[in-house]
């Protein structure tokens, strides 16, 4: 199933092409753009459209990008899996040069994009994806120098996400595990889907080759060291972790052990799927005084221990899109109406737990309706908030140990947040 | 950090190229280097600056490597268009493949592979050479991939320079980028080849598995593809791989993910300990799950993927199924994926709520997602039989919100719930008339009118529902004509009363004379034809019982689910099609002449899909069981058999006369099988002039000894007798042999029907039959024959492909028996496979290895022994390997000349 890429496109936001590069030479750029043209306009939203589409014997792969979109063509069995992940690698590869990637900073460093693209990818083949160390060797041109520089080592090591030779004067590690907690509560009130992922985000700042091993509170680590396991230990469901990890080792004896990336990066990703109560349960009650009258009651309530506090709490309560004249009282917080989204948006800047709030809005509906009324849609309640010092899975660093040959002291600062993610109850 | 490149795409004077053309034999450095960039800004714009090319190749010699690069991309562009000017630059370009800087020699062999102009690619061949044997690993790295884009230019060179084996020592080379670029070259050129060029052998395998852990994420893709053709001798070498890849399954990056997924899953197959298996399938899943959290378009990859994946192995994610349920802000194409998934997971344990969940996404605005979830309801009534009813309740409380749309969906599927499960759910049809009116749209109104076809005798007043479609009849689309032709008929045969009696006269005079739609005559004359010869007879076929339908739609035929799963990830994976349909080669050079040789004989029957695959792509599959044409067909089986009709209105009269003798065709003889003679068995110099040919021969599931008596001798020949010895599966005659007197100079044919297990004979299994033939006139005449073993292969001997897998599981391996064809030739497998199917030697699966193709069959004896058969060979040329399992391998020998004669035949 060899499968390689016959060109790579990036392309306006009308499907025209920006910047190519033709690696083999039986896809036209005319061909594509023609193709891709009159896909976004029938399609009208191009959101709707599958990313994998066929045409007159080449297939498209796209993804869209603020202003832009990156595709790639192909006459061969390629592997879809690995050309999404790599357009959406190439995408944060040019943000890391551009900060924005969009149309204005493509045109303004077409070179460095031709540069790039040159050494990301090879006759359709991915290749090199690092945006730190590609950033060594490929600059834009307030950074050129005049003399001829060589790849870094880097570029084919086994460790090619680092750099030798990075030094800092003061060693640091900082560690934010986030947890954001996905939730689905249906119509009856019930949790028909709940799941915590997690991620331990870190920002190395490190001289040397640093060798770094990471102790979680894993239960299955504690228990294949057989210490006792009491009700601190959790049990992670899937963990999927950095390039930088050495996996067979954590396949052996659960130990996390990697040499760093420089900068910031995601070490570790981690999925709970046990039901989790709902950090942030809201009720609505809706009342139609008349036709044209309806009165929302909504109930906020904080089901986590008192000693935490939900901050930047945002409901989203939805509202009938031809709602007007809304009246909203809120018992804390503030609460608007944002006729964009057909919503009243409440928002509590302090939410400690054990806590409820209320919020009591009226509004008009015109007393016409249409005889054939199309069903509206129905949109969740949408909640947004975030509990600095807890995490829902209770998990740990017990320690991050680093040693470099050198010999320096390094200092791990770790922080634990909790996030609302897609956070959804059907309750209106 | 920010550029101000844009300023070269403007440019204001008039006469640009005269000016570009100065600025670039500027003498100063900066100028020349703007002016490039100029050029290519120009020529991302689509000027066409070829012009300008030797301007820009006389820049190409400099320090600068900004400005080199940029001369190389204009040289990529422009080569071909001036294949005669490139050659300016072959100097440099091998200057440069020297250099003491790796990033200048990695680009002058990565450029050079990408000019695809012969007078290049000759020169090409001292420095790639050198460069596979550089110091440098980014240099090596960079050589490996150029040794697959020299192969498509030019095959024949690769091969003759030796540049295949540079690249095999390159799988051993210590870095591991090196390495897996070197796998992806090779896989490419494997796949253009018709050789074995690149064969993963257990040492090869060994050191791929241990660069897997140290390269790149895109490396690790190149090599899990790679490896996921290898195949283990045995379960205990594919528990290893397997142990070895799973690690992966902790990977950040999707791809990696579900490229081991596709190598665990091709081992498993090997794999024989259930408790491995069950493990393994508990580790896939949470990475699975995991993929739904990665972007969109991903989680679109992943989800074709998985619809494969629980076909196959519906337990991996059986306890799953809430993480399928669709997210308010998923894209269209997610969600319509995840309830593909639901239907599939939908069991009696989980139903009530998935259907909560289809019922929530019925009210949402998307039309077509909410017309699939209104199916998919109807669907999990046709899988579950227990939640068929809650099903029912579902669809008629949406039918309640009447919107138009949910409404015509829900009668589509409700008419296939009917067809699943006869008679048993009429209570709703007073609802569904209600929505009556409502419907305008083909299928759903054809659907309504089967139902009260259908089910006319227990509807008051199906004749008025009926009497209110007639009248747009003309106007009505095929579709419906054909349903209210067929219920029409159906209402008359139950209420055989005036009313009905005038419309079926207005319906078939609409659908015969006043039509030039075909089908629809053809179907109005048929029963015209039936009503008025034998009412009686028209019940029986009209009202006949219908077959009780299942839900088959989405399941995919076990062999392409194979070959699907083989390339989980890929293309093929997301569009579920096999790589031939869409793969399309554009040759831009004209040197593969070797792949022209290679008789593709197995592509042949993707050989139109292209243009399939084109209107359809990647949007999912309708289903088939509830596709508006198998339901008339189904619902009206005598309209399927071909019945010659006449075309001319004249002939009516005579039609209602009852005088269909012109339009009967007589059925065509059979003719005479000219099958070839007979083996002659007693020779007439042995036989005193008697000649006796035999052979036994399979005819509709009977076995009969065919024989062929010849009477060379002077004298009349009678009282002929037959006995068979004791043989291996105790063959013996049925009843006398019946051959009249035969006068000298005259011949006569015998079928004679034969028994099984009459007399065995113990001893080792054989072939030989030993027979004895005798007349009134002549001493006993004693021959052989030697039976095909493939005449006792009974019709019942087609195996379930699980049945099959678990069949061959389950016999030891002692029980496989080996044997090679070597003069046999599979040059047209389809040809090949119908042939063995016409003897009771039925195909189960086929898959590739290398580029060999490897057949399953089965087959059985009677007292059910079933024997499984795998040939492997590679298509065209000679040699078939062949490998019997059974139960009683002693048999083997016989299967063996069994299967011979049947390929060579």
């Amino acid at each position: 199933m060899a499968g390689a890429v016959s060109a790579l496109f990036i392309l306006d936001i009308k499907g025209r092409v920006l910047v190519w590069r033709d690696y083999r030479g039986d896809v036209s750029a005319i061909q594509a753009e023609r193709f891709f043209t009159k896909l976004i306009e029938k399609e009208g939203d191009p959101q709707s459209q599958d990313p994998v589409v066929y045409d007159n014997g080449v297939t498209y792969l796209f993804i869209q990008h603020s202003n832009i979109y990156l595709m790639t063509a192909s006459r061969q069995n390629c592997n879809a899996a690995s050309l999404l992940s790599f357009l959406h690698r190439v995408v944060d590869v040019f943000k890391h040069y551009f900060e924005e990637l969009e149309e204005e900073s493509l045109r303004d460093n077409f070179v460095v994009v031709y540069e790039l693209l040159d050494e990301m990818m090879d006759f359709g083949y991915p290749q090199y994806t690092e945006a730190r160390i590609l950033s060594e060797f490929i600059k834009t041109d307030a950074y050129r120098m005049e003399v001829t520089q060589r790849p870094p080592m880097a570029v084919t090591n086994a460790v090619s996400w680092r750099s030798e030779g990075i030094n800092y004067k003061k060693n640091e590690v900082f560690l934010d595990v986030v947890e954001s907690v996905n939730i689905l509560v249906n119509s009856n009130g019930q949790i028909i889907r709940s799941d915590v992922v997690g991620a331990l985000k870190m920002r190395t700042y490190l001289s040397g080759m640093p060798e770094c091993k990471l102790g979680l509170n894993d239960r299955l680590l504690l228990e294949a060291q057989g210490r006792t396991t009491k009700g601190k230990a959790i049990d992670l469901d899937d963990i999927k972790f950095h390039q930088c990890v050495r996996l067979a080792r954590f396949e052996n004896d659960r130990t996390i052990s990697f040499i760093p990336p420089d900068g910031a990066f995601d070490l570790m990703t981690y999925r709970l799927s046990t039901q989790v109560k709902p950090l942030i349960w809201v009720e609505a009650q809706i009342e139609r005084h008349s036709r044209s009258r309806v009165e929302i009651m909504v109930k906020a309530r904080s089901q986590f221990k008192e000693r935490s506090t939900a901050t930047n709490v945002e409901i989203e309560l939805p509202v009938s899109a031809d709602a007007s004249n809304p009246n909203v009282r809120t018992s804390m917080g503030s609460a608007s109406y944002a006729p964009e989204s057909d919503a009243i948006i409440w928002k509590i800047r302090s939410f400690p737990g054990g806590k409820e709030y209320m919020l009591r809005a009226e509004f008009t509906l015109p007393s016409v309706t249409a005889e054939e009324a199309t069903p509206e849609r129905k949109a969740p309640i949408r909640v947004k908030f975030e509990i600095p010092y807890f995490t829902v899975s209770g998990i740990q660093v017990r320690y991050l140990k680093i040693i470099e040959k050198s010999g320096y002291q390094a200092l791990p600062w770790v922080r634990y947040i909790t996030t609302a993610g897609e956070y959804e109850l059907r309750l209106i | 950090m920010s550029g101000h490149d844009s300023k070269y795409f403007s440019t204001t004077k008039k006469g640009e190229i005269p000016e570009l053309k100065e600025e670039l034999n500027s003498q100063y450095k900066d100028k020349r280097k703007d002016a490039v960039k100029k050029v290519i800004a120009a020529m991302t714009v689509g000027k066409d600056v070829s012009s300008l090319f030797t301007d820009v190749v006389n820049c190409m010699q400099t320090e600068n490597l900004e400005l080199k690069k940029l001369v190389y991309l204009y040289l990529i562009n422009y080569a071909k268009s001036q294949p005669d000017l490139a050659i300016l630059a072959v100097n440099t370009f091998v200057k440069d493949s020297q250099d003491p800087n790796p990033l200048i020699r990695a680009l002058a062999v990565r450029t050079m592979g990408c000019i695809r102009v012969d007078k290049i690619t000759e020169y090409l061949c001292d420095p790639l050479q050198r460069c596979l044997k550089d110091d440098d690993p980014y240099v090596r790295k960079t050589a490996a991939i150029c040794v697959a884009k020299l192969f498509d230019i030019n095959a024949e060179l690769v091969e003759d320079r030796g540049f295949l084996d540079s690249l095999k020592d390159l799988i051993s080379d210590n870095n591991p980028m090196v390495v897996a670029n070197a796998v992806a070259a090779l896989a490419e050129i494997q796949e253009n080849s018709s050789r074995p060029i690149f064969e993963i052998t257990g040492h090869t395998l060994s050191k791929l598995l241990t660069a897997l852990n140290e390269c790149t994420e895109w490396g690790q893709v190149f090599i899990l593809d790679a490896l996921s053709k290898y195949k283990a001798a045995d379960a205990r070498e594919a528990e290893n791989i397997v142990e070895r890849v799973t690690p992966r399954l902790q990977h950040a990056n999707c791809a990696v993910v579900l490229s081991a997924v596709k190598m665990i899953l091709q081992q498993m197959e090997l794999i024989t300990s259930t408790d491995v298996v069950r493990n393994l399938c508990k580790k896939m899943a949470p990475p699975l799950v995991t993929l739904l959290s990665a972007e969109p378009e991903i989680q679109y990859v992943a989800l074709r993927n998985i619809n494969l994946i629980v076909q196959r192995r519906p337990t991996i994610l059986a306890h799953e199924i809430k993480v399928f349920f669709c997210k308010y802000n998923d894209p269209i194409y997610v969600k319509m994926e995840k309830l593909e998934i639901m239907i599939k997971l939908a069991s009696d344990r989980n139903i009530d709520q998935v259907l909560l969940e289809f019922k929530e996404y019925a009210t949402e605005v998307d039309v077509d997602f909410v017309r699939k979830a209104v199916r998919a309801i109807g669907r999990c009534a046709i899988k579950l039989e227990r939640a068929a009813e809650r099903c029912i309740s579902v669809l008629l409380e949406l039918i309640k919100i009447k919107v138009n749309y949910v409404v015509q969906e829900a009668i589509i599927v409700i008419k296939d719930i009917f067809r699943r499960y006869p008679n048993t759910y009429e209570s709703i049809i007073a609802t569904l008339c209600e929505s009556l009116d409502t419907l305008d749209e083909p299928e759903a109104k054809a659907s309504m009118i089967w139902i009260i076809g259908e089910y006319a005798e227990r509807i008051d007043n199906a004749d008025e529902l009926l009497e209110s479609f007639l009248e747009s009849f003309p106007e009505e689309p095929a579709q419906v004509q054909l349903q209210l032709l067929t219920a029409t008929v159906k209402l008359f045969l139950k209420k055989p009363t005036e009313g009905p009696q005038q419309m079926i006269q207005v319906v078939l005079n609409n659908a015969t004379v006043e039509t030039d739609n075909p089908d629809l005559r053809d179907r109005a004359y048929i029963y015209w034809r039936l009503l008025s010869t034998d009412p009686e007879a028209a019940k029986d076929v009209v009202l006949a019982e219908k077959p009780v339908i299942t839900d088959d739609s989405n399941q995919l035929d076990p062999s392409l689910l194979d070959e699907l799963l083989a390339n989980i990830a890929t293309l093929s994976s997301v569009y579920h099609k096999p790589p031939e349909a869409f793969v399309t080669r554009v040759k831009t050079t004209a040197q593969r002449i070797e792949e022209d040789d290679y008789p593709n004989g197995s592509e042949q029957g993707y050989s139109d899909a292209t243009s399939q695959v084109a209107d359809g792509a990647a949007s999912p599959p309708t289903s088939s069981s509830s596709s508006p044409y198998t339901a008339t067909r189904q619902s009206a089986p005598p309209a399927a058999a071909p019945a010659p009709a006449p075309q001319v209105p004249d002939l009516l009269g005579d039609l209602m006369g009852l005088d269909n003798s012109g339009a009967i065709v007589p059925a065509d003889q059979p003719a005479a099988p000219s099958s070839p003679p007979l083996p002659v068995l007693l020779p007439a110099s042995t036989g005193q002039g008697l000649q006796i040919s035999a052979q036994l021969t399979r005819q509709d599931g009977q076995i009969f000894y065919s024989l062929l008596f010849e009477n060379n001798s002077q004298i009349p020949l009678d009282g002929f007798m037959i006995q068979f010895n004791k043989n291996t599966f105790g063959l013996a005659a049925a009843g006398p042999l019946q051959v009249p007197q035969l006068q000298p100079g005259t011949s006569a044919m015998s079928l004679l029907p034969m028994v099984l297990f009459q007399n065995i004979s113990a001893g080792p299994p054989s072939s030989l039959m030993q027979i004895a033939v005798k007349n009134n006139q002549q001493p006993v005449w004693y021959f052989n024959d030697k039976m095909a073993v493939n005449v006792l292969f009974t019709e019942d001997g087609r195996m379930e492909r699980g049945s099959f897998l678990e069949t061959w599981r389950s016999l030891p391996d002692s029980n496989e028996i080996l044997k090679e064809f070597p003069g046999i030739v599979v040059s047209n497998p389809e040809a090949t496979l119908d042939r063995l199917a016409a003897s009771n030697m039925f195909f189960i699966a086929k898959r590739k290895h290398v580029n060999q193709d490897v057949f399953y069959f089965s087959a059985k004896i009677p007292q059910g022994v079933p024997i499984l058969i795998e040939l492997t060979t590679v298509i065209g040329n000679p040699g078939v390997k062949c490998a019997i399992k059974t139960p009683n391998p002693d048999m083997a020998p016989l299967f063996f000349e069994a299967v011979e004669t049947l390929l060579k035949a």
